[in-house]
């Protein structure tokens, strides 16, 4: 019902011609509020299942051939998700309130993406994800090509061959998975629980390969970031919020959801590796976002900076050793709180940098100088944005990094280098700030309207709730904290 | 009453964060900022009293397995009133200053105050960490107030970035505490495994060098001058700077348990003192000089920490705390009526509003060391515990507290200097170069440098009996901290002496290598910063240059491979295929020839001799006997022949 509830609707939305544009729009906007409403509905009868069990399951027969069934459920992983999801999705459809272009094709495209974004959060099983994975793809590329800017076909090209590709990797892996387990089929939870492979580790090493490269692509890390940056200069800024928000998630969802419980000793093998590669993006990530003069690009490489680090602390949790148990899960938690909390602070972010290219067709920060002048409104959330970013207490960011930093640091000391990232994030954001908002009014500020409402509407909310859950984290690390608990011990095995 | 203090040391926290953060963020707060703040200030007095009688402890469960938890021990007791009271005074001294923005000042400085109350009452390390960075944060914003400025903005950036470079270590010691076995709580610290024990030490050490402005991080404190002096008399005086000094009185169990970090702690304190002390001598402008005060005055604390003696680091945090808020607010004053802070502005200064003149001269003296204000013997409480580690580093001491009597000597020869009429000129060209003054100076600027002048003159009794046993207690450190008398007296003499001879020389030695706070900001510039964007372009060029074109390049070569298979496929594969069907067309057609000339023929041929044949046979069918007979004889002959040559 929660998947398909916006897809339905998009497809009544593409169905029916002659609706006004503005009926259009606020369908848009209230299919997204039911569906938050009931995923709000869903999280509060929402009980811990047992350890590798799922809760409010559903599985139905698909393709029996391939032993490959329609199989949703959720647990502590999959449920912050699907939560922060809804959330960002609502503030898209009430941020496009005031989009000209096409507005109802956008709100079909939107909502067949939100259903897919769910599907893919839900997924318990390896096709249906794949499915959902690629339909993702699909669905963006639409949104970069068809509402995006500068260049967006060759943009959108790129973003949808680089990470179609990945996702053929991720196929091979799949099926590598799939011919190994005795019986074959590609439930997930049977996967996790049979582990096949384990004796064999090369063919282990292969599959896992063959995975994580298909995830790297789409979280994206180092060196398979560099499509990131143009598909989120031309896309639509509603197109970036969504894709930095839930489409990175996928990636870094796989890893915890797939990659870990069903390959634990070739994860282990290669813990190091994914450590190292956490690491790199981390710093390289944070430098390079450093040097750009485009504000769009250079939130982009925060968000190679970000994904870094739940790369790092999934890395982590491979290294099996002594009495660290305790400190990896706390780095899992950690990553999967920055999940939660990057989708919903980038989201913001990158809503605001539509708020500049709406008024001004800019993104170049030389360009721009004391906006806080015309208008401060935009400064303040844009302040308080950047702040949240570059892990202030009392925002998200903090709480998840910190036990990223915390659980690393405990379980691998080396990891420590990882820490100098957030320095690095604070100097560029700080950089950014002085940039746009502080001096004389000068260049493209001139003139600057500040935020209207639906933009204070979309992009408040996210940011409140980063304050909220930055504030509380308890009800978050309730759901987050066994599951994690069972990734770790999953990892273990 | 325990239920009511726990709640009271919620509010501590929480109230003034939940109103500063509300009054920062509506923007037509603007007319009910002061009343609003000022009676939360006044609440949190009220509150911070009642806490530090009660001594309650609040937790609640937070991340990693650990809680999030405000304790008021003895220590905390102490600072805590001090800091709401200057907070109080501060916001009440801020009406002259801020004149617009009024919300947004007083709510980031509230937000601040809330935030310092946390750390100063933070029982575990997340805690602390937490506090620890929304002070850093809130100093940011404050100190880049006026952002038209781009160059106060990047005094808040420099700041900012600097006490976070060292608050790296905390995150560091936050793992290395959960590595360390014995948990995040500051008490449990020193119980952790030797070897994770140790980085927690540097980790907090570093931190805490940071937020104090020790070396060689001194030089974000000569930056932040460019934020208001109100803010200087908070943050720069009793509220984030004292907190790096705090932090480490708190943790000095920790120090003590490593082994090595007492005797670092002490050398790094000493060399600050000294060197800062210098530094502060060679300034021209006032901010300056109090700023290179505040770092070495701090570094008496932070000798404190290393030296084990929390008392006297205590009461020296406490006095100086009031001392300085007292000389930034003056500072602050002039600023705002004459529009400069630079000492050739304000010759005579002094006598132009008296009440702030004489104030200030209390604080000047309570800072050069002089008896019986409040410095002097704190500051011997601190030195008496660090002869006895080592003597050197107590003649560093010494020395450190004749630079601070002659820097403070310099300000008062300064502000009391009779200007005559023909050199008034000189000095009035200075006025209004920072900003345009008002040449007044409020009732309600003044009123709060008096409770300040009186904690200048007398916090010092905290550091002499009576009231030093009750200190003592309230730290844990029963029967310690008792300062010789002969200490006392040589070092009031010191100070008293170099003040004589600055008054009466009228001027001090300017250390020129000192003026530019030793070098560090430039050294910051070219060993950190800059190399750090040069790295962060060479990467991004790297990045589009290689990275991304290897990319496309990959891309780019499948697509030339495809074309040229592409071609391949018309070249080859298909002219292969296509002269294989001609071939075999004119295999099938000379086929077809061979077929007609040779088969056929050979058929034909067949046939015709058959036919041939045939006509052969039906000759000797005459139908005459006697032929037959003949026939016959022939074939029997024949016959006979074959017999005989058979057989």
């Amino acid at each position: 019902m929660i998947i398909f509830l916006p897809l339905v609707a998009g497809l009544a939305l593409a169905a029916l011609p002659r609706l006004g544009d503005r009926t259009a729009r606020w369908t848009w906007v209230a299919v997204t509020a039911v569906d938050l409403a009931l995923i709000i509905g869903l999280w509060l009868r929402y009980e811990t299942p047992p350890p590798g069990g799922l809760a409010f399951e559903e599985q139905v027969p698909w393709i029996p051939g391939v032993n490959s069934s329609y199989h949703l459920g959720v647990d502590g992983l999959s449920l912050p998700l699907i939560a922060m999801t809804g959330v960002i999705f609502l503030a898209c459809a009430v941020y496009a309130l005031r989009n000209r272009r096409r507005p109802r094709a956008q709100a079909a495209l939107f909502l067949f993406l939100h259903s897919v974004s769910l599907g893919l959060f839900l997924a318990a099983d390896l096709i249906l994800f794949f499915v959902f994975f690629d339909l993702s793809i699909v669905g963006m590329y639409f949104v970069i090509a068809g509402w995006g800017h500068g260049n967006p076909g060759r943009s959108a090209m790129k973003f949808f061959l680089y990470t179609f590709l990945g996702s053929l990797a991720l196929l091979v892996g799949f099926i590598g998975l799939y011919v190994a387990a005795e019986p074959h089929t590609f439930d997930m939870p049977a996967l996790a629980a049979a582990t096949p492979l384990a004796g064999r580790p090369l063919a282990g090493g292969l599959v896992l390969a063959a995975i994580l490269v298909g995830l790297a692509v789409k979280t994206p890390t180092v060196p398979f970031h560099t499509w990131l940056p143009p598909a989120h200069t031309d896309a639509p800024s509603v197109g970036s919020a969504v894709l930095a928000g839930v489409l990175l998630k996928m990636g870094t969802y796989g890893f915890v959801r797939i990659a870990m419980p069903m390959l634990p000793q070739a994860w282990r093998a290669w813990a190091w590796v994914i450590v190292v590669v956490g690491v790199v993006s981390v710093l390289y990530g944070a430098l390079v976002a450093l040097a750009q003069t485009n504000v769009k690009r250079m939130i982009a490489y925060t968000s190679v900076n970000h994904m870094g680090y739940i790369v790092l602390a999934v890395g982590v949790a491979g290294l099996v050793a002594g009495d660290t148990a305790a400190a990896r899960s706390i780095a899992v938690t950690g990553a999967v709180y920055q999940m939660v909390s990057h989708g919903l602070i980038t989201a913001a972010l990158f809503l605001l940098t539509g708020v500049l290219r709406d008024r001004a067709g800019s993104y170049e920060m030389r360009e721009y100088g004391g906006l806080a002048a015309p208008a401060p409104r935009f400064a303040a959330v844009f302040a308080v944005g950047a702040f949240a970013s570059l892990g202030l207490p009392a925002f998200t960011g903090f709480i998840a990094e910190f036990q990223i930093f915390t659980g690393s640091v405990a379980a691998a000391p080396v990891t420590a280098v990882a820490i100098l990232g957030i320095l690095v994030t604070a100097a560029l954001f700080l950089r950014a700030l002085q940039g746009l908002l502080a001096g004389d009014t000068r260049g493209r500020a001139v003139g600057f309207t500040d935020l209207r409402p639906a933009e204070v509407w979309s992009v408040g909310p996210l940011l409140l709730l980063s304050l909220l859950f930055g504030v509380l984290p308890r009800p978050l690390l309730d759901v987050i904290e066994p599951a994690s608990a069972t990734v770790i011990d999953l990892v273990g095995r | 009453m325990n239920e009511f203090a726990q709640v009271c040391l919620w509010l501590l926290v929480l109230l003034p964060a939940g109103v500063g953060a509300v009054l920062a963020a509506v923007a037509r707060a603007d007319r009910v900022a002061v009343p609003v703040s000022a009676s939360t200030a006044a609440v949190m007095v009220g509150l911070s009293a009642v806490v530090a009688a009660a001594r309650p402890a609040v937790a609640v469960p937070f991340v990693a397995g650990t809680d999030v938890a405000l304790t008021v021990d003895g220590l905390a007791a102490l600072i805590l009133p001090m800091l709401t009271v200057v907070t109080l005074l501060v916001l009440l001294a801020a009406t002259g200053e801020i004149r617009t923005s009024t919300a947004r000042f007083h709510g980031l400085m509230l937000v601040f105050a809330a935030a310092v109350a946390a750390t100063a009452t933070a029982a575990t390390l997340p805690t602390l960490l937490m506090a620890w960075e929304i002070m850093g944060a809130a100093s940011y914003a404050l100190i880049g107030f006026q952002w038209r400025d781009d160059d106060r903005v990047s005094a808040g950036l420099t700041a900012f970035l600097t006490t976070r470079a060292a608050d790296l270590g905390l995150y560091l010691a936050a793992g290395a505490a959960l590595a360390g076995g014995a948990g995040l709580a500051l008490a449990d610290l020193p119980a952790s495994s030797p070897g994770w024990r140790n980085v927690i030490t540097a980790g907090i050490l570093v931190a805490a060098l940071g937020k104090a402005a020790q070396l060689p991080f001194s030089f974000w404190l000569s930056r932040a001058m460019a934020g208001p002096s109100t803010v200087s008399a908070l943050l720069h005086s009793a509220a984030m700077v004292a907190m790096g000094g705090y932090l480490l009185l708190r943790v000095e169990p920790l120090l003590a348990a490593s082994g090595w970090a007492g005797p670092v702690t002490i050398g790094l304190g000493a060399a600050t003192a000294l060197l800062l002390s210098a530094v502060a001598l060679a300034q021209r402008d006032l901010k300056q000089l109090l700023a290179a005060s505040t770092a070495a005055q701090l570094g008496f604390v932070v000798m404190a920490a290393g030296a084990a003696t929390v008392t006297g680091g205590a009461a020296h945090l406490v006095a100086h705390a009031a001392t300085k808020a007292l000389l930034f607010l003056a500072a602050g004053v002039w600023l705002t009526a004459l529009g400069t802070k630079r000492l050739t502005g304000l010759r005579g200064v002094a006598k132009r509003w008296r009440l702030v003149g004489w104030s200030a001269t209390i604080g000047a003296l309570a800072l050069a060391g002089i008896a019986p204000l409040s410095l002097w013997a704190t500051k011997d409480a601190v030195l008496t515990a660090v002869a006895e580690q080592s003597p050197w580093l107590y003649a560093a001491g010494l020395v450190a507290s004749a630079l601070s009597a002659a820097y403070a000597a310099k300000i008062l020869v300064v502000i009391w200097l009779r200007v005559p009429a023909d050199r008034r000129a000189e000095v009035e060209a200075h006025f209004d170069e920072e900003e345009r003054g008002t040449r007044r100076v409020t009732v309600r600027q003044q009123a709060p440098l008096l409770p300040l002048a009186v904690g200048a003159a007398c916090a010092g009794l905290l550091a002499l009996p009576p009231l030093v046993a009750a200190v003592s207690r309230a730290v844990g450190e029963p029967g310690g901290a008792h300062t010789p008398a002969w200490e006392l007296v040589v070092s009031a003499a010191i100070a008293l002496v170099v003040l004589l001879i600055v008054v009466v020389r009228r001027r001090v030695p300017e250390p020129r290598w000192a003026l530019r706070w030793l070098g560090l900001p430039a050294a910051a510039s070219a060993l950190v910063v800059r190399p750090t964007l040069r790295c962060a372009n060479a990467l991004a060029r790297f990045d589009d240059r290689i990275v991304d074109r290897g990319v496309t390049g990959a891309a780019r070569a499948a697509l030339a491979v495809s074309r040229r298979a592409g071609g391949f496929d018309d070249r080859v594969v298909d002219r292969a295929v296509e002269r294989g069907a001609a071939g075999t067309l004119r295999v099938a057609q000379r086929a077809g020839r061979a077929d007609d000339r040779w088969l056929d023929a050979a058929v034909e041929h067949l046939a015709a001799t058959v036919r041939r044949l045939g006509r052969l046979a039906r000759r000797p069918q005459t139908g005459q006997l006697h032929q037959y007979y003949l026939q016959a004889v022939v074939v029997l002959v024949l016959g006979v022949v074959l017999l005989v040559a058979l057989g």
